[in-house]
């Protein structure tokens, strides 16, 4: 049966064929989608988790315990995950393992461009590479295998394109595998220092056999054009590769990436006399065949940033460019995303960005918007829960210097709070902070398109779960100023950060509003019962054109130029009136729809 | 036969994606090999979006470069003039008239340029189409992509495919009679 399926449906696909029975994630652009496919099958017990740790243990545990497991993540979860990654690796497996990183290669939504093929490397243990569904399906049920036969887990490189991108694929039927007994066995899984030793032994002698794999697995493969050309290419830089040189060069496609099938490359690149190789990102593959003594054509032309393209291969390597249609770039306005009408971030960003004494600390989300005009009001990101525990040492290093100008307010959702807030907030409590902390409540995981997490009371196959309590939380962790607010009332969003910051010690406020992308579930239509059932309208005797409203920056305002007055799209306003409090002539009105 | 490069774009919401999955399905079951990459991400909150449409005998690339499109449909004018940019000198554009504000018209830092349609049309093949509006007069904004859609399927030579068995495979029940008459809509507006 042929489908056409993203890489990431097709992840799932192969999961499922693969016989598969536990996989968790934490959602992350663009891995979001495999465990939402991979949840779609019946068999297949699937879970959220609270971060990216979380899930490679949780998927270690799985496969210790007797079951062919997975996990995915963005390629920055790999980050948060490594601990645990480089001592499963040495560990190895019962039933297979697969784990799962989504590389951005041109950051489509993403704070960096890392490869993570290095860690491969680094954590000693093995990787596949797809270039398009078919293969990610396919290696996905090889990769098992590999696991299984070479005791330990596999890392699989997607990236953004082939995540994201459709092709065919031909699917089977799933393959029953037999779960395997769990038996105690304390030199296999316990990295005490005296088993560790034989552990890295039992590695070192595992990739020696993998290196034989590698130079005769069929993913790693010579497609002989009878071309003096030669291109060694993975992922979808191959497909890029083959778009611009076509039938003219002969290709040696490695799909199996780590370790390299070595004696392959040599005696593909001995008859060549140009040899190039196309990868994204990083020259992980140009370098080591290099130190082989074996030369070749890689990174010193082609870009080790952004996406390898035909048009930048074109460039890089011939100076050559297409024929494009300019248009008038006076004319062309960009397009930056931005929060939507009836956002609850709104009022918060807007009561915050009107102030100038505080350091904005903002963590990973659809928050991460606060930067941008007309709010203006980040001042500083890392990474997912940096915003408690950066805005700690921002805090920190004020009050070393004794300068009051400034004091720190950290800005967090609720998914990222419980991705890794909780320890950044135990620490502001501990070491005696004073700052700020924000949790944007807004019910669900906004920015990869609402999935639920340990507060929305669903879990990933959409039953009803347990509701962790953020202020019970807030609290556990020592915090005794604590307020929650409605973040679309601005004068009780207003009041409560100046209540925040002239608290002695460190507070926190929760706004706690829905996402009006939120599919509301009965306990959020009991909760918000006017939620998204209003629209906002002007009226134009009293609107004086002064463009305050604008200030809020909705999409769902639209301002006359020619009769200067505010007006208000109803297909867009949802009615959460942040726009009529702004108002000083209070013109604009809420109604009900 | 040489693949073939079909690009849609518009705004975040407004059923682009949707539009890209029935043409690439209807592809598929043609008989075409068939790749189609589109950008997800941040796009739902109000960003361009644009999907990428390839087919023909053996597609490697799931991505179309500048000045390859053989057509590009834009869902919103402004897109559709930051799109010309894909298209092969010899390609079509098909353009809806509408007008979606960015952010910085919305807060008032710029102005929303007059003079897009006359630019189109003074650089490209362009074909201008009600879409809303016709969309509106069928009783539902919400199948303006679809008109959209079938304009495309016209121009690109796409009209035998059986699309009234790909609709009703794709949309919901209650939905598909209205598809469908979208679809001939487009078709016959061009």
């Amino acid at each position: 049966m042929k489908k056409l399926l993203t890489g990431n449906e097709a992840v799932a696909r192969g999961a499922w064929e693969a016989g598969v029975k536990f996989a968790t994630a934490y959602p992350g652009t663009p891995s979001t989608e495999i465990l939402e496919n991979v949840a779609t099958y019946d068999e297949i017990v699937s879970e959220w988790a609270p971060n990216e740790k979380v899930a490679v243990e949780a998927t270690a545990g799985a496969c210790m315990g007797g079951v062919r497991s997975l996990c995915s993540m963005k390629h920055v979860g790999l980050n948060v995950a490594a601990d645990p990654l480089f001592t499963f690796a040495g560990l190895g497996v019962n039933a297979g393992a697969v784990i799962i990183t989504a590389d951005e290669p041109g950051m489509f939504s993403s704070q960096n461009e890392q490869d993570n093929r290095h860690y491969a490397r680094h954590a000693k243990v093995c990787l596949f590479e797809p270039s398009d569904s078919q293969e990610a399906k396919d290696m996905v049920k090889e990769a098992f295998a590999v696991s299984e036969e070479y005791d330990m887990p596999v890392l699989f490189r997607m990236t953004t394109r082939v995540c994201h991108s459709k092709s065919i694929v031909a699917c089977q039927d799933r393959q029953e595998v037999t779960d395997r007994p769990y038996e105690k066995d304390v030199k296999k899984y316990c990295p005490l220092p005296a088993f560790a030793k034989g552990m890295q032994v039992k590695l070192a002698d595992n990739f020696k056999r993998l290196e034989t794999y590698s130079n005769t697995t069929p993913f790693n493969y010579i497609e002989d054009n009878k071309s003096e050309i030669g291109i060694i290419g993975s992922g979808v830089a191959y497909r890029y590769a083959k778009e611009v040189f076509g039938d003219t060069a002969s290709y040696l496609k490695i799909g199996f990436t780590y370790p390299l099938p070595m004696e392959k490359i040599a005696a593909f690149a001995k008859d060549k006399k140009t040899l190039y190789v196309f990868e994204e990102n990083d020259p992980v593959m140009e370098t080591e065949i290099k130190a082989a003594g074996i030369d070749c054509i890689g990174k010193e032309k082609l870009p080790t940033m952004g996406e390898l393209t035909p048009d930048r291969i074109r460039k890089a390597l011939f100076n050559e460019t297409v024929e494009t249609i300019h248009p008038n770039p006076e004319m062309i306005l960009p397009r930056p995303p931005a929060l939507c009408a009836g956002c609850p971030h709104r009022g918060a960003f807007y009561e915050l960005g009107r102030r100038k004494d505080l350091m904005i600390f903002s963590d990973i989300g659809c928050y991460s918007l606060g930067l941008m005009p007309p709010y203006n009001a980040t001042d500083a990101m890392i990474c997912m829960g940096a915003s408690i525990s950066g805005g700690h040492g921002v805090q920190k290093a004020f009050d070393i210097k004794g300068d009051h100008s400034k004091k720190v307010v950290s800005v967090i959702g609720d998914s990222t709070f419980f991705h890794s807030g909780i320890t950044s907030l135990l620490n502001v409590v501990y070491n005696k902070s004073n700052t700020l902390t924000i949790i944007l409540d807004n019910r669900i995981t906004g920015m990869t398109g609402h999935q639920q997490n340990p507060g929305s009371g669903y879990d990933l196959k959409g039953e009803e779960a347990p509701i962790i309590d953020i202020e019970a939380m807030v609290k556990a962790c020592g915090i005794k100023e604590l307020i929650t607010i409605d973040p679309n009332n601005l004068q009780m969003t207003k009041d409560a950060i100046e209540w925040g910051l002239n608290v002695d010690g460190p507070a926190v406020i929760i706004t706690r509003w829905p996402c009006v992308l939120k599919k509301l579930s009965s306990m959020d239509k009991d909760e918000f019962p006017t939620a998204f059932k209003q629209v906002c309208t002007v009226d134009v005797e009293k609107c004086v054109g002064c463009k305050k409203c604008l200030k809020s920056g909705c999409p769902a305002l639209a301002f006359d130029t020619a009769n200067k007055k505010s007006g208000i799209l109803k297909d867009v306003c949802v009615g959460c009136g942040v726009c009529a409090q702004i108002c000083p002539k209070q013109a604009i009105e809420v109604e009900a729809r | 036969m040489e693949t073939k490069n079909i690009v849609l774009v518009g705004v975040g919401g407004q059923g682009t994606i949707t539009a890209a999955k029935l043409l690439t399905t209807g592809l598929m079951e043609a008989g075409y090999d068939v790749k189609m990459s589109e950008i997800h991400g941040m796009s739902q909150r109000g960003g361009s979006v644009s999907s990428l449409v390839r087919y023909g005998d053996a597609v490697q690339s799931p991505v179309i470069e500048t000045g390859s499109a053989d057509i590009v449909v834009a869902f919103e004018k402004l897109e559709g003039l930051r799109s010309l940019e894909y298209l092969k000198p010899t390609g079509k554009l098909v353009v809806n008239d509408t007008e979606i504000s960015p952010l910085s018209v919305v807060i008032g830092t710029s102005t929303y340029p007059d003079g897009i349609l006359e630019e189109i049309k003074s650089k490209s093949d362009c074909r201008v189409m009600q879409a809303s509006k016709m969309a509106d007069d069928l009783g539902n904004n919400k199948v303006t992509n679809v008109i959209l859609l079938g304009s495309v399927i016209k121009l690109m030579g796409l009209a035998e495919i059986d699309w009234e068995s790909i609709i009703s495979k794709n949309v919901k029940k209650q939905f598909i009679d209205l598809n469908i008459k979208a679809l001939k809509a487009g078709m016959d507006a061009v």
